[in-house]
């Protein structure tokens, strides 16, 4: 409403000025009207007139009727505005709304291209962007208020809308439809971002992790049994590491999980004290989110983050 | 227009000191444990019905100031979110099906027969009933709130979440059966006040002259019979598939969320409507007594009532919007929205005419009408804000529409309903409510409202969603809701205060005279508090205003008590035609009992076992099946006879 990055969000907002000025200005007037028939003074003998009574009130029904009938049409002209972009050269994104994070899908006609990340989107400023929305189990609902209104993700049933962001930036988007325990801690990150920086983001995306085959550097051995732990640990069971063994999709996608901005969809920054907080006790920082506590010892915390900070 | 200083306290009484006598002993309940049980005075019910009302309202109240406190502070640790889903779950449910739609119901009960000038509801004993299912159904709610088995999904229990894969133990079967008592009891009240306003007016009281209060509640009346079949609809799909395994929902198996959302809706949003109107019309019944003039555009307002009445039901979409729904049907349901607006301007247009020709006075009730416009008008504009589609894909399901809705239902149907019980607190105990402690709590209710629900619409605006038990530091709505939160303290010290208020007048306030306001509708003819019986002759009415209208030593109905009758320990009611009101009989009155009483019981017994148990349903019908038999079973034919 009041910061728009976006196209859709701008024309929200061109709407939503002009109804907040004059419905503030009629509700002022209201307010006149009836502070004045309390204050004001009356004379003993006043003759009522109900017919100019009934001419005040019938030309005030009809204001109301003459506003709104335009407030109604400017709202046609706006939803179909909206409706209305441009959309050659689009990018596709497949938003999956979970308990409680998100999974988000890029297609591309080329196999290859195709790209699965979480909590994080990425998009192109100046190229439409189509949404395309569902859930894997209860409703959850899509918004980014700087580029556009909600957009509810319901199970069994896929639609799709379009938005073009405008001018680069960071948003914080939240989930606005209640969804169980952890609705509150159901946040992503979009960046809007030139061109020539979304298609260098997309292509690191799309590379594999990469485990040090060898352990040159302490570093690299950290990183390497970290990834150990990783790969013979609970992790494993839910997470997907491109490159590893691990494929499960119950959880988040972690390739690039250090390129994330933020960790457990929205809820931390992505820092080093922050991840490993996250591993030993999401349910102290999530109660009730699906990823159980894990019992490490400090040597196998300390790799299996210092692998997970290793995922660029 | 006559001016009030016409009216007289009390009518002159035509029947004879012996003939009151017995009429209050035919008409008066037993004292004792067993009298209060088995009354079915609809005075006594409605009393209770508003006083458990209230209660329920206090302890949603208590609900809320939990959520405001754990919501003060970022990331605060007071209550878990499994606490929290649960306390606006129930906070939802109680404000909307146990506390809104039951008072109004309520008070409807006790004023319209008074108003209509008759001595009791239509069906005494189904009323009796209405009440006693309220009852079981609210504490259902409540005590398994109490054993953390609240209701989880929201007031809207919206599938998949409420259905058996995500909702899994009772809390969700909970919430389907207390909208199942609150369908039932809300149901039997509409069919109480329609009957009762068709057929038992005042011989006079032609249609065009009842009052707006009893019209609004006859309109309210047939919303609820039209709304509350789908909501019963949906929550007996919702048990089914919760308790049976039936796939209305089920996505797997072909079923449909959105089937969900178009059945709670196409009652919900009427349901809004079904709080509204009965507020109104307590607004324009109050309006005459403190501008002493009668309401300006009788027959506008009543169009108006009629028209929200069915506009109401054609734009349940709007809650739907960001569902993705197609432009078409998006901008039908838009145009719609935007249209109820008319009709609720010309009531606040009529209603400010009415004070402008009138000769207001600032009675604390006059204060709570005067709170109503600069609150439910704010209201009013966010909901032409978030009827155009996209102004709500931004603000729907945000704080924004926690302020909308808070601005529209405090400011639209508490104010008034604060104001409509200062102004008939003198009729309904005798006594008066304290003007001064009055005033006070109208001051602490109304900053504190507002502090409450103002900041939130620039939370929405800021993009903090609904239902959230906590948010994180550094989004910037750390301030707005700390000051939210204070005002909820505010608020609910303004409550406390009319609580305080209303016991203590109740106790030992300054008695009343019959018509302390001068008001113009016949619940003022009779006593304060009115006798058993209501009235000793049934006024006749002969305008809108029958109490500025009266003459002395008019007449009024003679012949409905006979000796012959009152011999028999008869209670009679006077039955009249529907559109002139014309004397058509009389009605023999059922006398005390506490079957409604034991129906109740058994009807709440067979509901809550069918929550653990299918066998529930056979065994309690069998249950329900006993005193509803000797309820029906006959007795010695009543006494026929045609009314003088």
């Amino acid at each position: 409403m009041t910061d728009a990055f976006g196209r859709q969000a701008a024309l929200i907002e061109r709407l939503w000025w002009p109804t907040l000025w004059v419905l503030t200005a009629i509700y002022i007037a209201v307010m006149i009207a009836l502070a004045y028939a309390m204050l004001r003074r009356r004379h003993v003998d006043e003759v009522k007139s109900e017919v100019r009574t009934a001419r005040w009130v019938g030309a005030a029904i009809a204001g109301t009727v003459v506003i709104l009938f335009a407030y109604f049409i400017s709202d046609l002209f706006t939803a179909r505005a909206i409706a209305g972009i441009e959309r050659k050269d689009g990018v596709t994104i497949e938003v999956t709304g979970l308990q409680w994070w998100w999974r988000v899908e890029y297609s591309d006609s080329v196999p290859e291209r195709r790209l699965t990340t979480a909590n994080e989107i990425h998009i192109p400023v100046g190229r439409p962007v189509r949404i395309i929305t569902s859930s894997a189990d209860v409703i959850h609902s899509f918004w980014i208020r700087e580029l556009h209104g909600k957009r509810d993700l319901i199970p069994g049933d896929k639609s799709e809308f379009w938005l073009r962001a405008d001018s680069a930036g960071v948003f914080r988007g939240q989930c606005a439809e209640f969804c169980g325990l952890e609705h509150a801690k159901m946040a992503l990150v979009v960046v809007a971002e030139p061109e020539a920086q979304f298609q260098a983001w997309y292509d690191r995306q799309l590379s594999a992790a990469r485990v040090p085959p060898v352990a040159v550097t302490r570093a690299d051995s950290l990183i390497r049994s970290g990834h150990d732990v990783f790969v013979t640990k609970a992790c494993v069971m839910c997470h997907t590491i491109r490159g590893t063994t691990a494929g499960s999709s119950i959880g988040p996608d972690l390739t690039h999980l250090a390129s994330r901005r933020m960790i457990a969809a929205g809820t931390r920054t992505n820092t080093r004290g922050n991840l490993a907080g996250w591993v030993v006790d999401p349910q102290g920082i999530k109660p009730g989110a699906l990823m159980p506590p894990n019992n490490l010892t400090p040597a196998e915390l300390e790799a299996l983050i210092s692998f997970l900070e290793s995922l660029k | 227009m006559t001016s009030p200083e016409l009216t007289h306290p009390v009518p002159p009484t035509r029947l004879d000191d012996e003939e009151v006598a017995n009429l209050e002993e035919v008409w008066t309940d037993r004292p004792g444990l067993y009298g209060f049980l088995a009354t079915v005075d609809h005075k006594r019910i409605a009393t209770r019905y508003i006083v458990s009302a209230f209660f329920f309202f206090a302890l949603a109240g208590v609900g809320a100031l939990m959520m405001r406190t754990q919501l003060a502070l970022p990331e605060n640790r007071l209550l878990g979110p499994d606490f929290y889903r649960q306390v606006f779950t129930v906070h939802g449910t109680t404000m909307m099906f146990i506390f809104a739609v039951p008072v109004m119901q309520a008070v409807g009960l006790y004023l319209v027969p008074l108003m209509i000038g008759t001595r009791n509801v239509a069906f005494p004993r189904l009323n009796a009933l209405g009440f006693w299912v309220y009852l079981i159904g609210s504490l259902l709610l409540w005590v398994s709130f109490f054993m953390n088995t609240g209701p989880d999904a929201g007031w809207f229990s919206y599938v998949p979440l409420a259905g058996p894969e995500y909702g899994p133990g009772k809390r969700s079967d909970v919430w389907a059966q207390t909208i199942t008592f609150t369908e039932i009891s809300a149901i039997i009240s509409a069919i109480e006040i329609i009957v009762t306003v068709f057929k038992q007016r005042a011989p006079g009281m032609t249609l065009n002259r009842v009052p707006l209060f009893v019209w609004a509640m006859v309109v309210t009346s047939f919303m609820v019979l039209f709304a509350m079949p789908t909501v019963a609809t949906a929550s007996a799909m919702l048990a089914l598939d919760r308790l049976v395994g039936t796939h209305f929902f089920n996505v797997a198996e072909g079923g449909d969320p959105l089937l969900w959302q178009h059945l709670f809706w196409f009652f919900g949003h009427p349901e809004v409507y079904i709080i509204f109107i009965p507020a109104t019309g307590l607004i324009s019944s109050m309006l005459p007594a403190l501008t002493r003039r009668e309401v300006f555009g009788y027959p506008l307002i009543l169009m108006a009532l009629v028209g929200t009445a069915f506009m109401s039901f054609g734009l349940w979409v709007h809650h739907m919007f960001a569902a993705g729904i197609p432009m078409l049907g998006g901008s039908f349901f838009t145009a719609a929205s935007v249209m109820i607006a008319i009709p609720t301007g010309v009531q606040i247009f009529c209603w400010i005419a009415t004070i402008w020709t009138g000769r207001p006075r600032l009675t604390v009730a006059m204060h709570y009408l005067l709170g109503f416009f600069f609150i439910f008008v704010i209201g009013g504009m966010t909901g032409v804000m978030i009827a155009s589609v996209p102004l709500d894909w931004q603000l729907h399901d945000s704080f924004f529409i926690v302020a909308h809705f808070h601005y529209v239902l405090i400011g639209g149907a508490v104010f008034p309903l604060l104001g409509a019980v200062h102004h008939w607190f003198p009729k309904v105990t005798g006594r008066m409510m304290s003007e001064k402690l009055g005033r006070i709590a109208f001051w602490f209710t109304f900053a504190g409202m507002n502090i409450t629900f103002f900041p939130m619409h620039f939370l929405g605006i800021y993009g903090m969603p609904r239902r959230v038990y906590t948010y994180l530091d550094g989004l910037g709505w750390n301030g707005l809701n700390l000051t939210a939160t204070i005002g909820s303290y505010i608020l609910a010290v303004g409550v406390l205060l009319f609580v305080f208020n209303a016991v203590r007048s109740r106790l030992a306030g300054a008695p009343a005279s019959a018509d302390p306001w001068g008001a113009d509708t016949l619940e003022w003819a009779t006593s304060s508090p009115p006798p058993s019986y209501a009235f000793a002759n049934i006024p006749i009415v002969h305008g809108r205003s029958p109490m500025w209208t009266r003459e002395p030593g008019e007449g009024a109905v003679t012949g409905l008590d006979s000796k012959e009758s009152l011999d028999e320990q008869q209670r009679m009611t006077l039955i009249t035609s529907v559109i002139d009101a014309r004397p058509d009989g009389r009605h023999k009155d059922p006398n005390p009992t506490i079957l409604p009483m034991l129906a109740g019981l058994a009807i709440g017994g067979a509901l809550i076992a069918c929550l653990f148990t299918p066998w529930g349903l056979p065994i309690g019908s069998v249950l329900v099946l006993i005193p509803l038999l000797l309820w029906g079973y006959p007795h010695k034919p009543a006494a026929e006879a045609e009314v003088e």
